[in-house]
């Protein structure tokens, strides 16, 4: 991931905004509303193109290209961790022209296991961290929870906000959280880990409220924003996303500065997978169509994108028994 | 905008691959005869062609009914008015409904193709559009046959009117077609309907359709012809009611051919609707509203939100977004599934199109279209805007009926509903704000019949549609749809 | 009798009734109305093309205050027009007895059946559209509703019946919101006048209704083809001829017609709503259903 996105996103530009709790709130809340009915509208039109030929074929290893390859579980284990990491790296053995994933995601006591076998393969580690999936900690071992993982060799930390500060309307704590998991992703190198904040979509409910924490997020310097957690529902959908995908837009319009969308939880189907990509195309525009700026939270898409590039190849259906379940 | 093929910059991608709906599921024949009392019959009247408008290939040849076809179709279904269908118990009329509802559904992809073929339009939207509603507009109605004692109308005891000659026009047309022979036939009429002459071979695949479902002979007859046919059709003695959906000349024109007779009317003319967006607006629901409102079927819409009238404060930043949506627009192939705006539907419409845009320009309006390679044959005209519009402008009151939106601005709820109504339209308004009360308010003081709050160009069969002042009168759709057909 | 105890009547001078005002025709003209006998009764004014302009000028500036109205102060308004004809009983029978040669008690049922339509139209103010309108029930999240609304400007020429067949043209357009200028019969327009008066006199804004007097087929095409009049009615035509010719400029801007009835109208019947109905605009409003 370059690092010419959103280092100093907060700085100056949104001082005033960010100076007190009423500013905040009187620009959030200025936002222009997002009616749910015409988003889920246009979220289902874009979901009836029809994409053949040479632009599937595209799109299936963009979107391999663009999956945090997941495991977030209890029952996480180094070995679980260590098959995942591998087959981030070659998803499918069979065919060496099949690219990578762009970073594994797992809790940070998982990132120094998921290293070694990643190396410099270019495959990143993404952490889960700040009390992830409730975010129901104090600040302060929010905090030591991105150090450690950082510590660890995390390339990316995914954060969950404070959705009960949100909810009730503090919305500079949660802005001021964003900014201090921020600066905890420095490495001493002086380089960061890159941020990708978690708004929990299924817990704010409506679209307004995700339009606003996008706005609050990208305020704060997140360099992705992020749907969901995975552990509720709904994760990520295609409207939640849209309104994402325009809060980004906008943002770059009014900043210059990008921002990443990644919709995570609930992407099963490369159809699916698909759909979400003709949405970043037409939406925030081709820019965003590249791992840099979009990325797909999921686990067992990325064999229904290998089961559907391999019957690109080889014009026949597979079956799941030709795929590795790690 | 993105024309089908076409490559620029990182966008090239995923640029999509073609994706054609396949043509073969329609079996169109070299030519059509007139569907008059069950049978496809020859016509006495000359021939003509009807075209696809995106490659302009002859897709079949047509018969023109004279005056003797015509009076052989409506002597056809005074017959099965008076010997069957008035005195068939409702709920059997209603089962015919059901059965060519249920048809229609069967056969949704065959006529969906065939309707993009002929009329130019997108096959997302005759698949995803007019054919469901179509058949759910049958569904509608068929539910009624045998409820009309409870529609209020005809003082409890309501009586069909006998024959309705009903002429429609080629921008939807079998949703026109369902929208005039569903309500006809539920309430115990027999039908002479006569199919754009542009846009004929839905209407003659209904007619097979109807004799699928074993409907009885007469009681729906297809007459294909111009202007000289749906004329003998209004003015024919013993024809009841008149139905017509078109421009407002010709319903002016119907208006007085019916004068002095008992016949029964309903026109459903023009348009110039004013989609209104204030500076509260959910902007990007709104910028899809405009596009909907403006863009859909080509514009080809009597009820399309053709004068934009956008709160002045927010007007530059509406315009830019709007002009950044359109840039993703593909025009093309009207068969492509990703195909947003498809063709003109036909030569005259683009003349006319052409014409009112040019003095758009002359009369100094600022003329903007994203760029777009247009396919060579056919008829193509890109999605269009003109700013700076005043409500003196020709573009700001005659009805274009295409792809062409004339951006006015305002800046207070008095002058949005004051520019609103300035027009002899009043078909259909459009109102973009978050804030409950001023949507009622200015629902309220729009002369409209159909106003679309936060949303656009939506229908429904159990909605009623007509309009205000020459936008014609009566309605379609819904319980008040059967009022048009009961005594 | 006494010739010096002999009191002269004070004859009263029929004008026109427009924006609530009585003038006297523009063009000076009146003609000769007789009674039964065949006696003089009044010069009524002959309205010119020049009245029935000013007429619709002056229904048009009354329609956005009378159509925004509450239906609830609209029937109020009606109703008022009843008690204050009610009052006025006794002038009304006299003049239909010497108007129409009608006997006394005939009169009585005519002017009783004209005081009842008004009360019972009143009632329909608040009433016929919920009778009317509709809640839609799409297949979609969307809030869907359909409601009456006045159709505009109404010119109606008048029946004969100077008192009941008035009232029964004249209150379903404006129990609806509508405004109306009316045609009074040509051959009883004394009645239709003191009817102004009584309107006047009865919390009826000004031009809500205008009624001219004078010759149907002199001012009714002027009406017919007024392109701010929206919708025609015809009961009182009956010439063919001339209900042709009427339907025919009405198209110009496709006003709402209702041709003249086929069979001769039994005004004292049960006039169901469709007097209302024909008069009024169905408008749908959409709106999505959403967080």
């Amino acid at each position: 991931m370059t690092t010419t996105s959103a280092s100093t996103a907060s700085a100056g530009v949104f001082d005033d905004i960010t100076s007190s709790e009423s500013s905040l709130r009187r620009f959030l809340h200025g936002l222009p509303g997002v009616d749910q009915v015409g988003a889920e509208g246009r979220a289902a039109s874009l979901g009836t193109r029809s994409i053949k030929t040479t632009a599937k074929a595209y799109a299936l290893d963009l979107a391999i290209r663009m999956v945090d390859l997941t495991t977030l579980e209890g029952q996480d284990t180094p070995g679980k961790v260590r098959a995942l990491a591998s087959k981030a790296m070659r998803p499918d053995p069979a065919d060496p022209t099949c690219p990578a994933t762009a970073a594994v995601c797992v809790y940070p006591d998982m990132v120094g296991t998921a290293k070694e076998v990643l190396g410099d393969s270019g495959v990143h580690v993404a952490a889960v961290a700040t009390a992830f999936p409730s975010g129901r900690a104090a600040l302060d071992i929010k905090l030591a929870d991105t150090r450690d993982a950082v510590e660890a060799g995390a390339d990316e930390i995914d954060m969950v906000i404070d959705r009960g500060a949100f909810l009730s309307g503090r919305y500079l704590q949660v802005f001021d959280e964003i900014v201090a998991v921020r600066e905890a992703c420095a490495r001493p190198d002086g380089q960061s880990a890159h941020l990708k904040v978690i708004f929990e979509t299924g817990e704010l409910q409506t679209y307004d409220n995700v339009r606003r924490a996008s706005w609050l997020a990208m305020m704060a310097g997140a360099h992705f924003i992020k749907t969901s957690t995975g552990k509720v529902q709904p994760a990520a959908t295609l409207p939640v996303t849209l309104v994402m995908l325009e809060a980004v837009r906008d943002f770059r319009e009014q900043t210059g500065q990008m921002v990443g969308v990644k919709p995570a939880g609930g992407i099963r189907a490369a159809k699916d997978a698909i759909k979400y990509l003709v949405m970043v195309n037409e939406v925030a525009g081709p820019d965003w169509l590249d791992p840099d700026w979009f990325r797909f939270g999921a686990s067992t898409l990325l064999n229904d994108l290998l089961m559907q590039r391999t019957k690109m190849t080889t014009g026949r259906y597979s079956g799941p028994d030709y795929f590795t379940l790690d | 905008m993105v024309s089908t093929g076409s490559t620029t910059g990182k966008s090239a991608v995923f640029d999509y691959a073609p994706a054609p709906e396949s043509r073969s599921i329609v079996d169109i024949k070299p030519s059509y005869g007139l569907f008059i009392d069950g049978d496809f019959v020859d016509g006495h009247g000359k021939s003509f062609k009807t075209i696809s408008p995106a490659t302009e290939e002859v897709l079949a040849e047509v018969s023109e009914a004279d005056d003797a076809d015509v009076d052989l179709a409506v002597k056809a279904a005074r017959r099965a008015y008076t010997r069957v269908w008035s005195r068939m118990p409702g709920k059997e009329r209603a089962k015919y409904l059901y059965r060519i509802a249920r048809i229609i559904q069967e056969r949704g992809r065959e006529l969906a193709v065939l309707e993009s073929l002929d009329n130019g339009k997108p096959i997302k939207e005759s698949r995803d559009v007019d054919i469901p509603m179509v058949a759910a507009h049958f569904f509608y109605y068929a539910g009624w046959a045998d409820k009309l004692e409870y529609s209020g109308f005809g003082a409890g005891n309501p009586r069909p009117l006998g024959v309705a000659g009903q002429v429609i026009p080629w921008n939807f047309p079998l949703l026109m077609l369902a929208w005039k022979i569903a309500p006809a036939l539920a309430a115990g009429n027999t039908v002479v309907l006569k199919p754009a002459e542009t846009t004929p071979l839905t209407a003659l695949l209904f007619a097979e359709i109807c004799q699928q479902a074993d409907l009885p002979r007469g009681v729906v007859n297809i007459v294909t012809g111009a202007g000289d046919t749906g004329r003998t059709i209004v003015s024919h003695a013993d024809v009841d009611k008149v139905a017509f959906t078109g421009s407002t000349e010709v319903g002016k024109a119907i208006a007085r051919a019916v004068a002095g007779t008992d016949k029964k009317v309903t026109l459903e003319l023009g348009g110039k609707a004013a989609n209104i967006v204030f500076d509260d607006a959910p902007v990007d629901q709104a910028v899809e509203g405009i596009v909907t409102g403006i863009f859909f079927n080509q514009g080809h819409v009597c009820c399309a939100g053709s004068r934009l009238l956008v709160q002045e404060s927010v007007a530059d930043e509406v315009l830019e977004r709007l002009k950044r949506r359109m840039g993703t627009l593909r025009v093309g192939d009207p068969l492509d599934k990703n195909t947003d705006i498809g063709a003109i539907n036909s030569a005259e419409q683009l003349a006319k199109i052409r014409e009112l845009s040019d003095i758009g320009e002359q009369e100094g309006a600022g003329r903007w279209s994203p760029a777009c390679d247009l396919p060579k044959n056919g008829f193509w005209f890109p999605p269009t805007v003109f700013t700076g519009v005043s409500q003196a402008h020709r573009i700001a009151r005659e009805e274009i009926f295409g792809p062409v939106l004339s951006v006015l601005t305002f800046r207070t709820p008095a002058e949005a509903v004051e520019k609103a109504n300035n027009t002899p339209y009043g078909l259909s308004a459009g109102v973009w704000t978050e804030k409950g009360s001023r949507i009622l308010w200015m629902a309220d003081q729009l002369r409209a019949g159909v106003v679309w709050a936060n949303t656009f160009n939506k229908f429904d069969p159990s909605s009623p549609f007509g309009g205000y002042k020459e936008s014609g009168y009566g309605r379609e759709g819904g319980r008040h749809g059967l009022e048009g057909y009961l005594r | 009798m006494n010739a010096s105890t002999t009191r002269l009547d004070v004859r009263k001078t029929y004008k026109l009734y427009i924006g609530g005002e009585f003038p006297r025709s523009e063009s000076g003209r009146s003609y000769v109305v007789n009674d039964a006998k065949g006696r003089l009764m009044a010069n009524a004014a002959l309205a010119s093309r020049k009245d029935a302009r000013d007429a619709v000028v002056a229904a048009r500036k009354a329609f956005p205050g009378w159509s925004g109205r509450t239906a609830y102060n609209r029937a109020q308004v009606v109703y008022r027009v009843a008690e204050v004809l009610e009052g006025r009983r006794d002038q009304f029978q006299a003049e239909l007895i010497a108007a129409e040669g009608v006997t006394a008690a005939k009169a009585r049922i005519y002017v009783d059946a004209a005081i009842d339509r008004l009360v019972w139209y009143a009632g329909w103010a608040d009433k016929i559209g919920q009778v009317t309108g509709n809640a839609n029930p799409v297949a979609g999240p969307f809030f869907n509703l359909s409601s009456p609304e006045p159709t505009g400007v109404v010119a109606v020429v008048a029946p004969k019946g100077p008192l009941l067949g008035l009232v029964s043209v004249v209150a379903p357009a404006i129990v609806t919101g509508n405004t109306v200028v009316v045609v009074a019969s040509e051959q009883h327009p004394l009645t239709a006048i003191t009817l102004g008066e009584v309107m006047a006199t009865s919390d009826l804004p000004g031009g809500v209704v205008n009624v001219l007097t004078g010759s149907q087929a002199e001012i009714a095409p002027w009406l017919a083809s007024h392109m701010d009049v929206n919708a025609l009615d015809l009961t009182g035509v009956t010439d063919p001829d001339l209900a042709r010719s009427l339907e025919e400029a009405a198209a110009d801007n496709l006003k709402r017609v209702r041709r003249p009835a086929a069979a001769p109208v039994d005004w004292l019947a049960d006039p169901g709503i469709d007097r209302m109905t024909w008069l009024l605009e169905t408008k749908t409003v959409w709106h999505p259903v959403g967080v």
